[in-house]
């Protein structure tokens, strides 16, 4: 088969990881009842944490330490606000986003030429020597593992444990989880946290390892695609992976189809991804019941414990 | 221990007040953050606070920034009142300019001055023809209206792309993605000389007084906001939600395309990849800072427009980035949000008695 | 010597605008059935929440077993054996009757959770399968859930806020008897009410709440229903005049009304016959969850999908017309939620008014029509004065209302209208006793001036004291008609499990006793012809 199909599948799982890793996380607080439009705002501060951290240190584990600290502090001032303050959870994860544009624009300014070294090569000994699926499939960096991985642990996590049945139960009725004696606010910051940490991760990986380099807006609405995916998917851990290696692909594919000389104007291809997602979102939104079987059920709404 | 506590009605005062102690948290924010970068904090103050206001010619172009942002502003106002979260007005400005540009570019050499017409026409369409996309995927699709606006937005700035760097681009532009500078009769024209004030201006007030009236003494206004505020209230009463759905995206969409074509054949005369400012994001932040009242939108305008002109300065006076504008205006909302806790809650200190 | 199970001394809390406990002391004997008894709003649900460990008191003192204790949280209250069924159940949806007991216990497996549910069932006869999704459930069947989960904390005490709104005659019967074993086995109960009959079957104390004072501790078993009532609301019930009247033309016709359901979680109506005539009160008896939500939905408008001729005003068809139609020809509904759908809470009583009554817009016909201010404020004052409502004047927003007073300005608000057909939907649920008295009086009043009145409610005395004819509605079916004098408790109670069908004769066995369970559940339908069963 021809080589290229390998570097396809190869450039797909790659930008599958960022929407996954991102998309998991907004998984697990909204599991928890807090939708955080915040995400993209929080994936372009922790890509500039990230990149200079990397430029100052030398070290990727250091510049991904950053992101991951960037998006759990960014997401716990938002939590802050909208599970004790009760701010409205939309008008907040959109100022969250709002701002971390601006604010990430204005942080990367020196950061816009600088290089960090040169990516190092990894490939699972061994494997990668298969033809095809070696170079398709285990020349990745180690994140794109872990997340299949994760993946699989959060499945287990939230329908085999009973730490994640309450995390499900804060999501489908607040009131009832505190009547039970549930910490709900803490409960929700801490999903609040961790998905902001997992967007701050994506973020990370975008400008160390995706496109080692810092641009304003170069998160380029993954973070909105990212919340999509939770929908498409229904909130379900393994569906959310699949989701994201299919726009991974829609992603991959502009580049795919300009390289092979097909004849379409570069902004119709730059379009595919954000279509895709309309698309998608049209679909699988006809049908109510399956959202309301699967969403959890207090999604966006406050929660006033003592009333 | 500091606690919350509901208020049974709420706080006139803190209603504005609210905004108020949001700006002042943001300027004190600021002045922490021109500290840190080694800059002079008064310096910095005057000139976001003082130089926008020193002259008449400087209050005109205060005026020129808020224009297209109130324009715009009125119409997210209408949907967020409606709990229509219209995400896209940028989308929706941006294909208003497309429109209005394509209707431009038709102008023989030396016609009538009557063209700006169809092209303000043309501009509303656009951007109502953009919004309608997203209120039809919700209203048969019933997809959720903050993804797929936003999504839209992606894709006009392809839309724009591809125009300016194909069919439109203009053959003596030396290859510069640009269309060619539109015909004079095409400009919008200025309220008066000595200021690049224009009509748009006009449109604005009349947009205030339009939506003042609209909200708050029309039938139609008000069943649009009980769908906002009530929805199973709003379908006892058999007020339509799917019209409501409709009227708020086609109204934001239209003003958003007005503002769009205000833009493009107004101050910047012509089409080019550079169209995109994030009006109608920033456009967002003004809505909720006017309290989504036409009025207070009035004020917010003008103290969002002060942000960017503030934020030109710096970047030529004092040599800090022009992005410096986008943090302010995000910290704006942020500090909005928590301030307008206390519209609905009364901080109390509270002593919690156990049994003894 | 023996300690009280339970003492309270001294207990107060306050929120701003109201005092929910003065200085409440309660005692509870071990083994004792004690019951709380008081109107809506007279504090009874802060208390227990106070016991329960939910809230926290600002003054007073709680002992258990003679030992002073703070309760800080409901797990505490748990593990000092101190367990509660609440009236709105916290019971998640889309979870199993296994996961949701397990969430209210600390303890170890899910299995372990399973193997005790099915042991405790069987102890008190009460019949659960632990792996069905609770939203498939009765309402009957979620207090077992309840209650299963309350009894495998083993308790010393019980608390149960209010159980039997959401019962059948019969199944209360059988509730008392689980009750009654409890008891007997050293368990305390507290038994929260405001239903004097009940009360008096099966308590032994009782101490009165009136506005968050205690007003009187007696034994209910020597006590009468008047006698409490003085203690309950400082007075004897007032009593409503019912006169008989012949009824005059059809004002609402439904027939063969079937609808699917619209959310997956409600129940498809089949085949509803209803007739209601000027000048009476036609009563709807059921259990929440039957059924009465999407019957109202189609009546009221808000739901348009009837077949056409299926419901009728008259000699109009309105099964497809919308809210604002049928309000012209004279329909005025007030609906079961007040806050939210009958009125919007962030607005103000006037603006309010702008959802059902147009007399203030010049034009409504118009998207323009133009709102007069002044006049509508003045027609919500004038409204307010009429019915009687406290509020802060037609300016205050609709949630600075209690309860009472908010449904009293929504009923004033269709009232007023003058309408020709009036339907009415737990007119007095949550409301305090003057105030429901005072409502009753008002349809009442409607009825005898000539307008067709159907009124939905769970409160069987309500409906004994408003109806002319009462239907019972029992898995989206409604059973035929009985005029009130022929009604009787027992009887309603069977047909609440779809049993009017029964045909006496040698060959129909005894009546079938049961909850009446929602569609998608297995169902026992009513007994047909010569006693067969059905099993769907």
């Amino acid at each position: 088969m021809d080589a290229s199909y390998a570097l396809l599948i190869a450039a797909t799982l790659n930008a599958g990881t960022v929407l996954a890793i991102a998309s998991l996380g907004l998984l697990i607080n909204e599991k928890a009842g807090i939708v955080n439009l915040g995400a993209e705002g929080i994936m372009l501060c922790a890509a500039i944490a990230g990149f200079a951290t990397v430029v100052a240190t030398g070290s990727d584990l250091m510049g991904f330490m950053a992101g991951i600290v960037a998006g759990a502090f960014m997401a716990g001032i938002f939590g802050a606000l909208v599970i004790w303050l009760n701010t409205n959870q939309y008008a907040t994860g959109l100022a969250l986003s709002l701002f971390g544009a601006g604010f990430s624009a204005f942080a990367g300014i020196n950061y816009v030429q600088a290089k960090i070294p040169e990516r190092p090569q990894f490939e699972i000994p061994v494997l990668a020597d298969i033809p095809f699926f070696g170079p398709a499939l285990f020349k990745q960096h180690p994140l794109v593992y872990l997340t299949v991985l994760f993946a699989g642990a959060l499945i287990w996590f939230f329908y085999r444990t009973r730490a994640g049945l309450i995390l499900r139960s804060v999501g489908e009725s607040p009131e009832s989880a505190h009547a039970l004696g549930y910490q709900v606010r803490l409960i929700r910051l801490g999903a609040v946290m961790v998905g902001g940490a997992l967007c701050g991760l994506a973020g990370a990986y975008i400008s160390i390892i995706y496109t080692p380099l810092w641009v304003e807006g170069m998160v380029a609405g993954k973070g909105w695609i990212a919340l999509a995916l939770t929908t498409f998917a229904t909130w379900r851990p393994a569906r959310v992976l699949l989701g994201a290696y299919l726009f991974g692909g829609v992603t991959m594919l502009q580049f795919h189809l300009q390289g092979v000389g097909v004849d379409i104007p570069s902004q119709f291809l730059s379009m595919l991804p954000y279509l895709a997602t309309i698309v998608v979102l049209a679909l699988i939104s006809r049908n109510p019941r399956w959202i309301r079987i699967n969403m959890p059920a207090a999604i966006g709404k406050p929660f006033y414990p003592g009333s | 221990m500091l606690k919350l506590e509901n208020r049974p009605q709420p706080s006139a005062f803190w209603s504005y007040g609210s905004p108020l102690l949001a700006l002042l948290c943001t300027v004190v924010i600021g002045v922490i953050l021109f500290a840190m970068l080694g800059k002079d904090p008064v310096r910095g103050l005057q000139i976001f606070f003082w130089e926008p206001l020193k002259s008449g010619y400087a209050l005109g172009e205060l005026v020129v920034k808020a224009t297209p942002l109130l324009l715009i502003a009125l119409g997210l106002a209408v949907c967020y009142r409606s709990n229509v979260w219209n995400i896209g007005a940028e989308g929706q400005y941006l294909i208003g300019a497309v429109a209005a540009s394509g209707v431009a570019l038709m102008a023989p050499p030396g016609g009538s001055a009557w063209i700006v017409v169809p092209v303000l026409v043309a501009g509303v369409l656009g951007g109502m023809l953009w919004a309608g996309l997203a209120a039809l995927l919700k209203d048969r699709f019933n997809t959720n209206e903050i993804l797929v606006s936003l999504m839209l937005v992606y894709v006009a700035v392809q839309v724009l792309g591809f125009m300016v760097y194909g069919p439109w681009k203009d053959p003596n532009g030396y290859n510069f993605p640009q269309t060619k500078t539109f015909e004079a009769a095409t400009r919008i024209p200025r309220l008066f000389s000595g200021s690049r004030m224009s009509i748009g201006v006009l449109f604005a007030l009349l947009g205030v007084a339009g939506l003042w009236v609209f909200l708050f003494r029309t039938r139609a206004g008000f069943a649009q906001q009980v769908g906002g505020l009530a929805p199973a209230a709003a379908r006892y009463a058999g007020f339509s939600s799917r019209g409501a759905l409709w009227t708020a995206f086609l109204i934001s969409g239209g003003l958003a395309g007005l503002a769009g074509a205000l833009e493009v054949a107004g101050p910047l005369g012509q089409l080019t990849p550079y169209v995109p400012a994030g009006y109608g994001f920033a456009a967002i932040i003004v809505a909720y800072v006017g309290r989504l009242h036409p009025v207070g939108m009035m004020f917010s305008a003008i103290l969002m427009s002060m942000f960017y002109i503030g934020g030109e300065l710096a970047q030529s006076r004092l040599g800090l980035p022009k992005s410096l504008t986008g943090v302010f205006q995000g910290l704006l909302l942020f500090t909005l949000l928590g301030c307008d806790t206390l519209v609905n809650y009364r901080l109390v200190w509270k002593r919690t008695a156990g049994a003894k | 010597m023996t300690y009280p199970r339970l003492q309270l001394t001294g207990i107060t809390k306050a929120y701003p605008g109201v005092v929910a406990n003065s200085d409440v002391s309660l005692t509870v004997m071990p083994g004792e059935t004690h019951a709380v008894l008081g109107e809506n709003g007279a504090g009874k649900s802060t208390l227990m929440k106070i016991i329960y460990g939910s809230i926290k008191p600002d003054a007073g003192e709680i002992r258990l077993n003679g030992q002073p204790i703070q309760i800080r949280n409901p797990k505490e209250a748990r593990a000092n054996g101190i367990s509660m069924v609440f009236q709105h159940f916290n019971l998640f949806d889309t979870m199993t009757v296994a996961e949701n007991v397990w969430l209210g216990l600390t303890r170890n497996s899910l299995e372990q959770v399973t193997a005790s549910i099915v042991a405790k069932a069987n102890e008190y006869g009460l019949d659960i399968d632990p792996a069905r999704p609770v939203h498939t459930l009765s309402v009957g069947e979620m207090q077992r859930v309840e209650i299963i989960r309350a009894l495998l904390t083993r308790p010393e005490l019980l608390i149960l806020d209010e159980p039997t709104s959401v019962l059948t005659p019969q199944a209360v019967e059988k509730l008392f008897v689980v009750l009654k074993k409890l008891a007997s086995e050293g368990c305390s109960i507290l038994y929260i009410s405001h239903k004097l009959h009940e009360i008096r079957e099966l308590c032994t104390a009782c101490t009165v709440l009136r506005g968050g004072k205690v007003t009187g501790v007696c034994n209910p078993q020597e006590e009468s229903n008047a006698s409490l009532s003085r203690l309950m609301i400082g007075a004897e019930p007032p009593k409503l005049e019912h006169k008989a009247q012949p009824a005059g033309e059809s004002r609402l016709l439904v027939s063969n009304l079937s609808l699917p359901r619209e959310d997956q979680f409600g129940v498809d109506l089949d085949g509803i016959h209803l007739d209601v005539r000027a000048g009476e009160v036609v009563g709807i008896a059921g259990v929440s969850g039957n059924g009465q939500k999407e019957l109202l939905y189609a009546l009221s408008g808000e739901d348009c999908r009837a077949a056409p001729g299926s419901i009728r005003m008259g000699d109009k068809d309105v099964s497809a017309l919308h809210p604002g139609s049928r309000r012209k020809l004279g329909l005025h509904f007030v609906p079961e939620e007040r806050l939210g759908r009958g009125a919007v809470p962030t607005l103000s009583l006037a603006h309010n008014l702008l959802l059902t009554r147009t007399g203030s817009i010049k034009h409504p016909k118009f998207a323009g029509g133009w709102i007069q201010v002044k006049k509508l404020e003045e027609h919500a004052a004038a409204i307010i004065k009429g019915f009687n409502v406290k509020a802060g004047g037609p300016n205050a927003v609709a949630r600075s209302l209690s309860g009472g007073n908010l449904q009293k300005f929504i009923v004033g608000r269709e009232i007023d209208a003058k309408p020709t057909l009036f339907i009415v939907s737990q007119p007095t649920w949550g409301v305090d006793v003057g105030a429901a008295a005072q409502i009753r009086g008002e349809i009442l009043a409607l009825r005898d001036a000539g307008c067709a009145v159907l009124v939905v409610s769970e409160e069987l005395e309500e409906l004994f004291e408003v109806s002319d004819r009462m239907h019972v509605i029992a898995r989206g079916k409604l059973s035929p008609s009985v005029p009130i004098a022929e009604a009787t408790v027992e009887k309603i109670g069977e047909w609440m499990s779809g049993l009017w069908h029964t045909v006496e004769g040698p060959d129909a066995g005894p009546p079938q006793v049961g909850e009446a369970p929602l569609g998608g559940a297995a169902t026992r339908v009513a007994a047909e012809r010569g006693g067969q069963h059905h099993h769907a």
